[in-house]
C-alpha cells in the first residue's frame, strides 16, 4: 500500500512539496551567508585572543598598550557592509513570502476545510461531502500539472498549528480567524506532523498523518468516504449500545441518530489507520482499551471514560472496528 | 597604585568601629527589611534572583528527564505543562529582570559617583513588590486549585495564549496567581526603570557630562526607558485578562467574539522589547569588563551608544516576528522581517567593536574575562540563528520548534547568564571585600561551557527535524531520541556547574583573598572607593573630567579626556590651551 515515512520523517531539509521546497532553498541561502559570518567573526576571535593574549614575559609588560578610542572610517564599513547583507536577504526573502502566500490559485485544486479541536484534526471535503479525522488524504500534485490542496484552517477551542515539515511550513489555527495554506506532495507517501502551538494538556498527542495518494488511490479512498456507514448485522449488538450510551451526544455516524460534533466523526472509523490522532495504531485491542479510558493513551483528552461492562466494551469495539 | 581609595579616605573598619558588638540576628534581618541603600536592595534583587534561578533550574533539570527519551512517564501531562510555564514564567520575570535590576542598582550610583539612587524608598518598595510578585506565583503551587481539585501552577505557558487562558479552558485559579504575580512585578519593574533614569539624569557626580557617562549607566538608561514602553502594554493585557474572567468582558473570549490575535500582540509588544531589557544590562557589563582585561579604552564609545539606542528604537517594532505563522499577511509580514533584519546592524557594531576592543589590547584570562569572551562567541551565534528565525519562510518551519527553544536559550544562557557569571567574578570583590576563587571559577567556566554547548548546540538539531516545543513526550519513530539524550546530559553537567558556583560565592565569602578597592586595576568610580564600600559610597562627591576617571589619576600625564571625543576635540583643547 503506501510507502512508509522513513527515518527523520519531520526532517525540514528532505522537502517534499513546493512550499517547503522553495524554504529549503532558502534556507540554503541563509545558512551559506550566516555561515560565513560565522566563520569570518570566530577566526577573528580567536586570532585575537591568541596574537593580543598577555604575555608576563614581554618587555614591555608593565606598560598598558597603546588607547585606542575608535576609528569613523572602520565604524562605517562594518555598518554598511552589514546593511548591504540585510537589503540581499530582505529581497530573497520577500520574493518567498509573497511565492508562497499569493500564489495563484488552480481552479481544479482540491479545498479541505480543517478544524483544530482539543487535541484532534477536523478534516471536511465540502466539496466532496466527506467529514473525517486525524488522516487527512489528498492527491499528489504532478509538477507538470500541479494539483495542489488548499487548506481553510480555524479551531473550534483554542490556538492550534498545523505543522507537517516536509510539505510546507507551519500554519496556526485560531479561533474567530480563517487562515488558507496549501499543500502539493509530489510523490505518494504517508507524511507526518503534529500541533505546533501549545493548546493544553495534551498537545504533545495532537499528529498529523498526511496521506498524499495517486489519482486511483485518492479517487478509491473519496468512493469509500461517500459510502454510508456500514450496518453489518453480525455487530448489530454494539451499534445498539453505541446508539443508546452518550457516545451518540459527540460523535456522528452518518444515517444514524449519533450526529454529536464534540468528537471525531465516526462513519469510517474502521477504515484508519490510527486512533487517539495518530498515537496509536486502530486495531481492536487499542480501540477497546481506548473506549474503557481514553486516559490510557490520551490523559487530558476531553472524551470521559465511557464505563462500559466487559460485554458491551467488546460489541462496541467490534461494531466500530466493522465501520470501514 | 591599587591601594589608592581616591575618593573615599575613611575606609571601613574605621567607619563601622562604633558597631564592632556582635549583633543579633534579629537586627541584621531588621537592617536588611528596612534598608533603602541602593547596594542592599541591590543585593537582595540578586540573591532573591539567584534562589529562584536554582528553583527554575530545576524545574528545566525535571523536564529535561522527562524529555530524555520518547515515551517518558517521569513527570504527567499536567505536571509537564505547569514546568514549562513556571520555568519560563520564573526566568524572565523573577531572575532576569531582579538579577539585571540588582546589578544595576548596586553600579550605577556608585559608577556616576552618586551616594545612592534618586529615590531610596521607592527603589525599597519596587523590590518588595516584586519579592511578593515572586512568592505569589510560587504560591499557586499550594493555592492554584480553586474549588477544582488538586493544587497546580499555571501551565499557559510563559506567554498564555489567548483564549487557553479563559474560565472555560484554564480552571480554577493558576491563571489568575500567573496574572496577578505578574501585574505585581510589574509595578516593582516600572519603579526601578523610573528610578534608574531619575538617578542617572540626575545624580550624576560633576563633570560627568552624558558623554562621559560610562557605558553601563548608558545601557541602562536605554533598557529603563524600553521598560516604560514594553510593561504597560503587558499590565494593561494583565488587567484586560482579569476582566475577561471576572467581570464578563470579552477582549480575549473567542467564543463571544474577542480576539485571541490582539493578546498575541500585547503579549509581545512586551515580550519583545524584553527581550532586549534583559540582554542591554548584559551588553552593559561586556562593556565595561572586556576594556579592563583589554587593558584598553573602549573601541568606539559613540557608536556603542548610538547602536545601543538604536536597538532601543528598532526593538519596538519587531514584535510580530514572533507571529508569522499567525496568519497576518504576507504585507505584514514583509515589515517585520525587514524590521527584524534592520536591528542586526547596531547589534553587528556591537560585536565588531568588542573584537576592536581587544585588537591590540594585552588579554588577560580571567574567570570574568573568559565568561565574557564565551558572552562574544556565543552573543554571535545567537544572532546569527537569529538572523535565520528572521526569514520569514525559514520561521515558517523554524517557529515554535526546539530551534526556537535552542536559538533563545542561546540568548537568555549562552549571552545573558554568561555575562552575568562575568559580572559576579568581577564585582563580587567589590560587594564583599574578597575576591572568588579563580581556581574554582576556571572549574566553573569549562564546566558550564561543556554543559551549555552538549544541551543547546545540540537542542537546535531536533527542531530541524521537526520537533515542536512544549510537548510533554514523543513518538519514538521520529528520529529525536539521541538528541534529546545529549540535550539532557548536557543540562546534568550545567547543573553540578551551577552548583560549583553557589558553592564558590559562599567560601570565598569567608575565605576569599581580601579584595581591596579596586583589584582589577579598572577605570570607573566604583573602584574609587572601598570594597565593600561604606554607606554613603564616596566620603567627597567624586569630579570627573573624562570616561575614565581612575584612568586619569593613573596615567596623569595622558589623560583620558584629551582623545575621548575625537580629533576635533583635541584641536579645541589645544586652542583654548594656547589662548590660555
Amino acid at each position: 500500500m503506501l510507502s512508509g515515512p522513513g527515518a527523520d520523517p519531520t526532517n525540514i531539509f528532505a522537502p517534499a512539496g513546493t512550499p517547503a521546497h522553495s524554504i529549503f532553498s532558502l534556507s540554503i541561502l541563509v545558512l551559506s551567508i550566516t555561515g560565513a559570518i560565522f566563520l569570518g567573526v570566530t577566526g577573528t576571535l580567536i586570532y585575537v585572543l591568541v596574537r593580543y593574549r598577555m604575555r608576563k614575559d614581554a618587555s614591555d609588560a608593565d606598560q598598558e598598550p597603546p588607547q585606542i578610542y575608535g576609528s569613523n572610517q572602520i565604524e562605517l564599513s562594518w555598518t554598511v557592509i552589514p546593511i548591504l547583507i540585510v537589503v540581499m536577504l530582505f529581497l530573497a526573502t520577500t520574493r518567498v513570502i509573497y511565492t508562497t502566500e499569493h500564489a495563484p490559485r488552480p481552479k481544479d485544486s482540491l479545498s479541505v476545510t480543517v478544524v483544530a479541536h482539543q487535541f484532534w484534526w477536523e478534516y471536511r471535503y465540502p466539496t466532496l461531502g466527506i467529514v473525517t479525522a486525524n488522516e487527512l488524504h489528498v492527491p499528489i500534485s504532478d509538477p507538470k500539472h500541479p494539483l495542489p490542496t488548499y487548506l481553510t484552517m480555524s479551531s473550534a477551542d483554542v490556538d492550534h498549528s498545523f505543522w507537517v515539515p516536509r510539505l510546507a511550513g507551519k500554519m496556526d489555527l485560531i479561533p474567530n480567524k480563517v487562515n488558507t495554506m496549501w499543500i502539493d506532495p509530489q510523490k505518494p507517501g504517508l507524511y507526518l506532523g503534529q500541533c505546533a502551538q501549545y493548546c493544553g494538556v495534551q498537545h504533545a498527542k495532537m499528529l498529523i498523518r498526511v496521506y498524499a495518494d495517486t489519482p486511483q488511490q485518492f479517487s478509491a479512498w473519496v468512493a469509500s468516504q461517500q459510502r454510508p456507514a456500514v450496518d453489518d448485522p453480525a455487530v448489530a449488538e454494539g451499534r445498539k449500545v453505541f446508539m443508546h450510551t452518550a457516545c451518540i451526544s459527540c460523535h456522528t455516524i452518518n444515517g444514524t441518530v449519533a450526529t454529536g460534533r464534540f468528537g471525531p466523526n465516526l462513519t469510517h472509523v474502521g477504515s484508519r489507520d490510527t486512533i487517539a490522532s495518530g498515537s496509536v495504531a486502530n486495531n481492536p485491542a487499542n480501540l477497546r482499551r481506548f473506549i474503557q479510558d481514553p486516559a490510557n493513551f490520551k490523559p487530558g483528552a476531553l472524551m470521559p471514560p465511557m464505563h462500559l461492562n466487559s460485554h458491551d466494551l467488546d460489541a462496541v469495539t467490534a461494531y466500530l472496528t466493522s465501520l470501514k | 597604585m591599587a591601594t589608592q581609595i581616591p575618593f573615599n579616605q575613611a575606609n571601613a573598619p574605621e567607619e563601622t568601629g562604633a558597631d564592632m558588638r556582635p549583633r543579633l540576628w534579629l537586627e541584621v534581618l531588621h537592617e536588611w527589611v528596612t534598608t533603602v541603600d541602593h547596594k542592599k536592595i541591590g543585593m537582595m534583587y540578586i540573591g532573591y534572583a539567584l534562589f529562584f534561578l536554582v528553583v527554575a533550574g530545576f524545574e528545566a533539570l525535571l523536564m529535561r528527564i522527562q524529555l530524555a527519551v520518547p515515551n517518558n512517564s517521569f513527570v504527567s501531562p499536567e505536571v509537564f505543562n505547569g514546568l514549562f510555564t513556571m520555568h519560563g514564567t520564573t526566568m524572565v520575570f523573577f531572575v532576569g529582570m531582579p538579577i539585571l535590576f540588582g546589578f544595576g542598582n548596586y553600579l550605577i550610583p556608585l559608577m556616576i559617583g552618586a551616594r545612592d539612587m534618586a529615590f531610596p524608598r521607592l527603589n525599597a518598595f519596587s523590590f518588595w513588590i516584586s519579592a511578593f510578585g515572586g512568592i505569589l506565583l510560587y504560591y499557586s503551587y499550594i493555592g492554584g486549585s480553586g474549588l477544582y481539585g488538586a493544587g497546580s501552577a499555571p501551565d499557559v505557558g510563559w506567554f498564555a495564549y489567548a483564549p487557553l487562558t479563559a474560565k472555560v479552558f484554564s480552571l480554577g485559579h493558576s491563571t489568575d496567581y500567573w496574572t496577578l504575580s505578574l501585574l505585581l512585578t510589574g509595578i516593582g519593574t516600572i519603579g526601578t526603570a523610573l528610578n534608574i533614569v531619575a538617578t542617572i539624569i540626575s545624580m550624576r557626580c560633576p563633570g560627568m557630562k552624558m558623554s562621559r557617562l560610562p557605558l553601563l549607566p548608558w545601557l541602562y538608561l536605554v533598557t529603563s526607558g524600553l521598560t516604560f514602553v514594553a510593561v504597560g502594554p503587558l499590565t494593561a493585557a494583565q488587567i484586560m485578562l482579569m476582566l475577561d474572567r471576572y467581570l464578563g468582558s470579552h477582549f480575549f473570549d473567542t467564543q463571544a467574539g474577542g480576539s485571541a490575535v490582539l493578546w498575541m500582540h500585547f503579549f509581545w509588544i512586551f515580550g519583545h522589547p524584553e527581550v532586549y531589557i534583559l540582554v542591554l544590562p548584559a551588553f552593559a557589563f561586556a562593556n565595561e569588563i572586556i576594556p579592563v582585561f583589554s587593558r584598553k579604552a573602549i573601541f568606539g564609545y559613540p557608536a556603542m551608544v548610538a547602536a545601543s539606542v538604536g536597538i532601543g528604537f528598532v526593538s519596538l517594532s519587531v514584535w510580530a516576528h514572533h507571529m508569522f505563522t499567525v496568519g497576518l499577511g504576507a504585507a505584514e509580514n514583509t515589515f517585520f522581517v525587514l524590521a527584524t533584519m534592520a536591528i542586526s546592524v547596531p547589534t553587528g557594531i556591537k560585536i565588531f567593536n568588542w573584537l576592536a576592543t581587544l585588537w591590540g589590547g594585552k588579554i588577560q584570562f580571567t574567570s570574568s574575562m573568559m565568561f565574557a569572551i564565551a558572552f562574544l562567541f556565543q552573543f554571535l551565534v545567537a544572532g546569527l540563528t537569529g538572523i535565520m528565525l528572521s526569514v520569514a519562510p525559514f520561521d515558517w518551519q523554524l517557529g515554535n520548534s526546539y530551534f526556537v527553544v535552542a536559538h533563545f536559550h542561546y540568548v537568555l544562557v549562552g549571552a545573558i547568564l554568561f555575562m552575568l557569571f562575568s559580572a559576579f567574578y568581577y564585582w563580587y570583590p567589590k560587594m564583599t571585600g574578597r575576591m572568588l576563587s579563580e581556581k574554582l571559577g576556571k572549574w566553573h567556566f569549562w564546566l558550564f561551557l561543556i554543559g551549555f554547548h552538549l544541551t543547546f548546540d545540540f537542542m537546535h538539531v531536533p527542531g530541524l527535524l521537526g520537533m515542536p516545543r512544549r510537548i510533554y513526550t514523543y513518538e519514538a519513530d521520529r528520529g529525536w531520541m539521541i538528541w534529546n539524550m545529549i540535550v539532557s546530559s548536557g543540562a546534568v553537567v550545567q547543573a553540578v556547574a551551577t552548583l560549583l558556583f553557589v558553592y564558590n560565592m559562599i567560601w570565598s565569602y569567608f575565605k576569599g583573598p581580601v579584595a581591596g578597592p579596586d583589584p582589577w586595576d579598572a577605570w570607573t568610580l566604583e573602584w574609587a572607593t572601598s570594597s565593600p564600600p561604606p554607606s554613603y559610597n564616596f566620603a567627597e562627591t567624586p569630579e570627573v573630567s573624562s570616561r575614565r576617571p581612575l584612568w586619569d589619576l593613573k596615567h596623569p600625564d595622558d589623560p583620558d579626556g584629551d582623545y575621548e571625543i575625537g580629533p576635533s576635540h583635541r584641536q579645541r583643547a589645544k586652542q583654548k590651551e594656547e589662548s590660555a
